[in-house]
């Protein structure tokens, strides 16, 4: 294993494992909030039980998300030293907002997981609401961060260093706004439906259950609206992708040779030596119409650019295919139980849609990590694109497979030891809960 | 004075607080490791309730400390980040392994059988030494940077990934911020105990670790004279370095006589002016450097970063010592009362 690929393994590795906390450290306060204010503006105490009980996971979660947020912000440097003395001064103000914004989180966190006896009831939702906001502004500001590798803006170049430096112009880079949208709109999604999963799955054992009732009501809310609203954010994003990268969406669409008239290809095996992809479906005219609304419309190919820009084609051609079933699944799930909801059906009698939430709950995540894998391998060769190689980014320090690995099994036993807590957790909830 | 110089000031400043708040935190977690006696279990349940509420909080000090240097000062980072890269990650994994471990077994349910309750046992551990070992690479990551072994020159691996920071110097310096640390949460626990078994406990504790940390400072001071020479020279020819290093030894002794005495109020105030003025002590000796000897304050980034940074820094100030001072009245409002009086 080279060095090169064992630094990009850790850095994926830390990433794909922070962002189901960070993920949740966005979605969870949320619930949380909306759980106890019902239970101020009705008095039910199932309520405030149902609060209590997602507060105590939150804690276990986003302990881990904090602690594995502090590894990337150290790794950035440990693994990418050159990019982070070019960049910091570009992208680095974003971090240190997103710093403040974490900041005012766990401050505000620790003041609602511990202080259910010391705040008056008002104040304490209060905190809840600022746990939530500070929660999506960090993400706002980190996904930013990103988006800038992916267009870069805010300086000019001398000699291969930047130049005229301007970090605001840098924070509204091209692909800000869409990118930043689509991972909020993803952590709701994903842990919304995660959740009402959970809860759907004791509710198949125990229909009356007020308390899986509630729980499943406003975890569908709040997973549910996002997931309908998703496809949407990212056909817009695609569109930037098509308009800045066009390498990533060649790779995306596995279109090695550029067209008029483009194909949409459902599924397929792309094969970069031959350029050629077997096995896919093939929509007439569909890759063109959905990018330009013009079924003629020529979309670049992958014999634009040359073959050493070239990101891998199959891996990222195929976490697109699955990210975007993933989202079409769950936005089909979200409509059918806005649906049933609006015909006034009781959610706990529709056995086939409960069993569904149940099959898919995961799949939320794995659509976040599938879509992580589409921005940063859709955008290698490159670390900041079409600017500096990863290449050139990489630390001098030899034997990079040893924290590579180390990282990784760290990674992997607290990731068992998550499921194992959450597990117990939720058994014993079941247990306890009111009926 | 300049926009770097300011900002060198705000991450020496955010360091300290990171000593003071998240280093007790480790400390505590020392603590919870050497808990001994008949009243083990009731100085762990002490442990665990004072910092439950805060540790993540406190944490973030950390992270605001890597985010401005890397904002403005991206090319010690950058440094930093590859010669250290070692000791770095060894700290990062004491993190990691500290938080999670402390978040197990704070929120797991109430244990039912034998093996679930081992289970919380194991986390404890795990949890008590992690908060050993990780302070032990930030102390010696901090000796690297006033060693002078940072150079950003090339070399065999030992020479320019391991030379600067496997030092008896750097270690020494490792063990001082162990020692302080656990003499801080040992001294906010004394304070913090409710029963007067237990804040005897912790007064034992605070005088044995503030006794260690005045043994080790002077280790690290006699070290310096060969392994750090630039701070050994501001410390002792320049009135601010004697004047600090002077009020750092006077905190310490009346810390220690004060607690002996049982003059709570006095030892708090002169263990945190301690801690600060080694702190400060060490940060203002690195001047003109950010790392010794090789990175200097003024390698910063653009005018234009560094407004930005301050803006942010002085807009996140006034959001979050408000935020701050509320977490603490909330949770730490009757200890701090009580250190008052």
């Amino acid at each position: 294993m080279t060095d090169l690929l064992a630094a990009r393994s850790q850095m994926a590795v830390s990433l794909g494992f922070h962002i189901v906390f960070a993920a949740i450290g966005i979605a969870m306060p949320l619930m949380m909030t909306i759980a106890e204010w019902r239970w101020l503006k009705t008095g039910d105490e199932t309520y405030l039980i149902l609060a209590k009980r997602w507060a105590k996971g939150t804690a276990v979660l986003f302990a881990v998300g904090a602690v594995s947020g502090t590894v990337l912000s150290f790794e950035l440097g440990l693994l990418w030293p050159s990019f982070m003395n070019w960049a910091g001064p570009i992208i680095g103000p974003l971090f240190a907002l997103e710093g403040f914004a974490f900041f005012t989180e766990a401050i505000f966190l620790g003041l609602y997981l511990y202080g259910w006896n010391q705040l008056p009831p008002r104040v304490h939702l209060a905190a809840g609401m600022i746990v939530a906001i500070s929660g999506v502004a960090s993400a706002i500001f980190v996904v930013m961060a990103n988006a800038w590798m992916n267009t870069p803006t805010g300086f000019e170049l001398s000699q291969g260093q930047p130049i005229h430096l301007d970090p605001i112009a840098a924070m509204r880079n091209p692909h800000a706004a869409g990118e930043t949208v689509h991972m909020v709109l993803a952590a709701f999604a994903a842990t919304g439906l995660a959740v009402a999963g959970v809860h759907a799955y004791w509710l198949l054992r125990d229909r009356a259950n007020e308390f899986h009732r509630r729980a499943l009501e406003i975890a569908l809310l709040v997973g549910g609206i996002p997931a309908i609203l998703q496809p949407l954010s990212g056909d817009l994003l695609t569109k930037d992708v098509a308009h800045h990268q066009p390498a990533k969406l060649a790779a995306i669409e596995a279109l090695f040779h550029t067209e008029e008239g483009a194909a949409f290809r459902l599924g397929g095996l792309p094969n970069a030596e031959r350029q050629a992809v077997r096995y896919a479906i093939e929509i007439p005219y569909g890759l063109s119409l959905l990018l330009y609304y013009d079924p003629h419309a020529r979309v670049a190919g992958l014999d634009t650019v040359p073959r050493k820009d070239w990101p891998p084609v199959a891996v990222v051609h195929l976490a697109f295919q699955f990210m975007v079933m993933a989202g079409f699944i769950m936005m089909g799930l979200a409509l059918w139980s806005g649906w049933r909801w609006w015909r006034g059906r009781a959610l706990e009698r529709e056995t086939a849609l409960l069993r569904a939430l149940v099959l898919a709950s995961p799949l939320g995540f794995l659509a976040i990590e599938s879509g992580w894998v589409v921005t940063e391998v859709g955008r290698q060769p490159w670390i900041i694109y079409g600017v500096m190689r990863t290449s050139e980014a990489v630390t001098p320090m030899p034997g990079l497979w040893v924290p590579m690995i180390t990282f990784t099994l760290l990674y992997g036993v607290l990731a068992v030891v998550v499921v194992w807590l959450l597990k117990r957790h939720i058994a014993a909830a079941a247990a306890a809960s009111p009926k | 004075m300049s926009f770097e110089l300011i900002l060198a000031g705000v991450i020496l400043i955010s360091l300290t607080f990171y000593v003071l708040f998240g280093g007790a935190d480790y400390g505590a977690g020392v603590w919870s490791l050497f808990a001994r006696g008949p009243r083990a279990l009731a100085q762990r349940e002490a442990i665990a309730k004072a910092i439950g509420p805060i540790w993540e909080a406190n944490h973030v000090w950390l992270i605001l400390v890597v985010t401005i240097l890397f904002t403005a000062f991206p090319k010690a980072f950058a440094l930093i980040s590859m010669q250290l890269h070692i000791p770095l990650s060894l700290m990062l994994m004491g993190i990691v392994l500290r938080g999670s471990a402390f978040a197990f077994r704070t929120n797991d349910v109430v244990p039912r059988t034998v093996s679930e309750a081992g289970a919380q046992k194991f986390w404890e551990r795990v949890f008590a030494v992690s908060s050993v070992f990780t302070p032990i690479m930030l102390g010696t990551t901090i000796g690297a940077v006033a060693s002078g072994g940072l150079t950003g020159r090339g070399g065999t691996f030992i020479e320019v990934f391991v030379r600067p920071w496997a030092t008896p110097f750097c270690f020494t310096v490792g063990l001082l911020a162990l020692t302080l640390f656990a003499f801080l949460a040992a001294m906010y626990l004394l304070l913090e105990a409710e029963e007067n078994a237990l804040r005897e406990d912790f007064r034992q504790r605070a005088l044995s670790a503030g006794g260690v940390a005045v043994l080790l400072a002077g280790a690290v001071f006699l070290l310096s004279d060969s392994a750090a020479p630039h701070i050994r020279d501001h410390l002792s020819h320049t009135v601010w370095g004697a004047m600090t290093m002077g009020l750092a030894g006077l905190s310490a002794l009346v810390a220690l006589a004060s607690l002996w005495q049982r003059m709570y109020r006095l030892a708090f105030v002169c263990t945190v002016s301690e801690v600060i003025f080694i702190v400060w002590g060490w940060g203002v000796a690195q001047y003109p450097y950010l790392i010794i000897p090789s990175v200097a304050i003024a390698d910063s980034a653009p005018i234009q970063t560094l407004q930005l940074v301050l803006a942010a820094v002085l807009i996140g100030a006034l959001l979050l010592f408000p935020s701050l001072y509320y977490l603490y009245r909330i949770f730490k409002g009757a200890t701090i009362r009580r250190a008052l009086e």
